[in-house]
């Protein structure tokens, strides 16, 4: 079969130009590989996607595949044009967990590929949009067995459906001097708390676990995972003022005003005559602009935890949602703090699978109750830093003010004993 | 017969240490500043003084088992056996030893991947699975972000952008590719057409009605057979029927669009995580190559380019200059679809004086 090729008039137009070309990378498995069947597939997979450019139609359908003892994990896909590209008909991908951080070396890499040739069409992606290496293609029988064999040396499936989905991690401690938590660490201590909830999909809709280190958020968390951890520190930012002078000298002195000084969201920052920098702590927002211009010379603050948003989603159905702080602060250091953390986790996915609705995400049920039932469902206090201002509406039943006046001054005073000691 | 069937190791995520180049292993958390020698090229330095060098290279993300092989050569020969993978697909390698750095570039290069995407960059586009993959897309991934990074290949090359520069793509209005400070995203224009011989055996019709955001769709018989019908006044075409309910067929080859938003940015930096804004819509789902797309956001990058300030995002930019500048340098029309009217929109209208002359 794999004799007879299609032809792909527009595929070929992207051969051309500069940027690898995947549509090259598909032909190579057709033409090069010494497997007849993955010769075979890659052809039946390139006549279908050029039916599709010649269309402007997809040709997959969903259905039913899992490996045994789960019931999610695979994204199954049969195509409607399969007596024509008979070879593609069944073309399931495996959605398979990364190691935290998307760290490899050669040999596992060189070990998964070996896998995948026994079983799948020799494609995949690293990493899908939920943070899954994708091994893309294979039929119903082969997924089955591919597992098992990635499954014996330490890959599981990932989420899909209604389920905890695959979480995300940044590189952070591994290589950034931005990070201010263990993202590898809390990425497993959370995932692996729940690897029932991620194989057997019981829950109102997906559930994403992101982890970012910092500030610049550079896994999108608050946008886009029901639960955000984002690194931060809560004492003074750390200031290598020899370092900042040489900022100033070899960049020029109205250069940092514009770029540092003057782009502060707070105004926190100053420069002095001597060309030493003084921030204000207390009105710096952790925002990272000036860390980030600046690397040498300012570092995160010893004190270092996360914050913790919920809620964030795209556009289906109410429209996108950011998370919203739901702990300003969180130390992430002992096993208690962990301990802490995945029992926060637990509350909010219990809560949400007893109150959301079929097919609302987390954050769709938050708006749908409010932040305060949200809140007092899952036994976290309120706190200003989870607002952007106080309520602007004089429409609320207010008859229990004297008692949440009260309880507010009781946990500032138990907040003062603490932190005496 | 009965055949025994393995019980799953519910091993979940692996351990990344065990994959981790030693030398981020020794250091870990323990790293103190980092800069930027070269496009392509991060230097990060430890406290404890030990320094490593990455190499940033684009691929075509759908990899072929035999390009991951030769990345895998790559990084034997040049980068101790270790690689990353960041959040765009970008690959990294990771080594200890400055002079390892040109040779590892000329390897990739040579071996056709392109070498870049750090900094203010235009970094490798996150992108969808489209028509190679997906159950519902109105277009491709792969073929949209082949086409325009050819097109974008220097300025991924090279950091001449005022910022860092995160372009998404998406095949469906879920919008899995996520905010961008440049998304091109599928718009549906128009309502589904409704293939009713098959929706009472396909699908579960009060999950279907239930899905649409604005009450379009209710249950009713046609020609005898339980399907359903959509309000084509209310219908809004955003295809979210469409998945759990197969023939509500949205996807068509005339009116299924491109549109292009701006100004998304997940980070905290300066200004608090922004949402994509549209921009431009009705551009033409035009296969293989899309160059009305390309066109576009090629003028949008000009324009930010030209006009924005040092470490401005796109979303900075826009907030300095205002929308009213910023669809004039990009001439692009603004029409009345700009104006939002979803739930909260009365947040995104002026309600003020401000305004530049």
């Amino acid at each position: 079969m794999a004799d007879k090729h299609h032809e792909t008039p527009m595929l070929d137009e992207l051969e051309k130009g500069p940027w690898p070309s995947f549509v090259s990378g598909i032909k190579r498995l057709r033409d090069q590989h010494e497997n007849e069947r993955i010769r075979g597939m890659a052809n039946s997979l390139l006549g279908q996607l050029e039916h599709s450019y010649e269309t402007r139609k997809g040709y997959w359908k969903g259905g039913t595949v899992s490996v045994y003892g789960y019931g999610g994990g695979i994204i199954p896909r049969f195509s409607e044009v399969g007596h024509a590209f008979p070879e593609s008909k069944e073309f399931h991908t495996l959605r398979v967990q990364p190691p935290a951080s998307n760290m490899y070396t050669t040999k596992i890499l060189r070990q998964l590929a070996d896998s995948w040739e026994k079983y799948g069409s020799g494609l995949q992606t690293f990493h899908g949009q939920t943070g899954n290496i994708m091994f893309i293609g294979t039929d119903t029988e082969n997924t089955q067995h591919f597992f098992d064999e990635i499954n014996s040396y330490g890959f599981d499936l990932g989420g899909a459906g209604p389920c905890v989905r695959t979480g995300m991690s940044c590189v952070g401690g591994a290589r950034c001097e931005m990070s201010c938590c263990s993202e590898q660490v809390i990425h497993r201590k959370l995932l692996n708390n729940f690897t029932d909830d991620v194989h057997r999909p019981a829950l109102p809709y997906k559930f994403k676990f992101k982890i970012s280190g910092c500030p610049n958020d550079c896994q999108n968390a608050i946008e886009r995972s029901d639960f955000a951890v984002i690194g931060t520190w809560r004492d003074e930012m750390q200031i290598d003022q020899d370092e900042v002078k040489n900022y100033v000298q070899t960049k020029g002195r109205e250069y940092i005003i514009e770029n540092v000084i003057n782009r502060c969201p707070t105004n926190a920052i100053c420069l002095n005559d001597d060309d030493t920098i003084t921030v204000k702590d207390h009105e710096c927002v952790r925002c990272m602009h000036c860390l980030n211009v600046m690397p040498k010379a300012l570092h995160p603050g010893m004190d270092k935890g996360v914050t913790i948003l919920i809620g964030g989603k795209r556009t289906l159905k109410i429209g996108d949602l950011m998370g919203t702080v739901v702990v300003p602060f969180m130390k992430l250091e002992t096993e208690e703090d962990y301990d802490r953390l995945v029992e926060l986790a637990e509350e909010v996915i219990d809560f949400w699978a007893e109150n959301g609705l079929e097919h609302e995400r987390c954050g769709e049920m938050i708006e749908r109750i409010g932040l305060v039932n949200f809140l007092e469902g899952i036994g976290v206090d309120v706190d200003p830093n989870m607002v952007n201002h106080p309520r602007q509406v004089s429409y609320i039943r207010m008859d229990g003010w004297d008692e949440e006046a009260e309880k507010w001054y009781r946990r500032k005073l138990e907040e003062k004993h603490q932190a005496a000691g | 017969m009965a055949t025994e069937m393995r019980e799953p190791i519910e091993s979940g995520c692996p351990d990344a240490f065990q994959y981790m180049h030693p030398v981020l292993r020794r250091n870990y958390r323990q790293w103190k500043w980092h800069d930027h020698p070269r496009p392509g090229v991060l230097r990060h330095v430890a406290y404890s003084g030990e320094t490593v060098w990455t190499v940033k290279a684009g691929t075509q993300r759908i990899l072929d088992v035999f390009t991951l092989r030769k990345l895998c050569d790559i990084g034997d020969q040049y980068a101790d056996g270790y690689v990353h993978f960041t959040l765009r697909s970008n690959i990294e390698f990771m080594v200890t030893d400055e002079a390892k750095v040109e040779p590892l570039i000329k390897a990739l290069e040579d071996a056709g991947f392109v070498v870049g995407g750090t900094a203010n960059s235009v970094t490798m586009i996150s992108h969808t699975q489209g028509w190679l993959h997906c159950d519902i897309p109105g277009t491709d991934a792969s073929g949209v972000v082949k086409a325009m990074m050819d097109e974008l290949v220097d300025e991924f090359r090279n950091c001449n952008m005022p910022n860092r520069v995160h372009i998404t793509t998406s095949c469906c209005q879920i919008n899995c590719g996520g905010q961008g400070d440049i998304a091109i995203n599928v718009q549906h224009t128009k309502p589904p057409k409704i293939n009713h011989d098959l929706v009472g055996n396909v699908c579960e019709r009060p999950s279907v009605v239930a899905r649409c955001p604005v009450a379009a769709i209710r249950p009713a018989l046609v020609n005898g057979k339980p399907s359903l019908e959509v309000d084509e006044k209310k219908c809004i075409c955003c295809g979210a029927c469409f998945p759990p309910c197969p023939p509500m067929q949205i996807n068509d080859a005339e009116h299924t669009k491109l549109s292009i938003w701006v100004g998304g940015n997940h980070s905290n930096a300066r200004s608090k995580p922004t949402f994509h804004k549209l921009v431009a819509s009705g551009i033409p789902n035009n296969p293989p190559r899309w160059p009305e797309a390309t066109a576009i956001v090629k003028r949008i990058l000009k324009a930010y380019k030209e006009g924005a300030k040092d470490w401005e995002r796109i979303n900075d930019w826009i907030e300095r200059i205002g929308w009213p500048r910023f669809f004039e340098v990009t001439n692009l029309p603004f029409t009345k679809y700009h104006v939002d009217n979803w739930k909260g929109a009365r947040n995104s209208l002026n309600a003020s004086t401000h305004i530049r002359f």
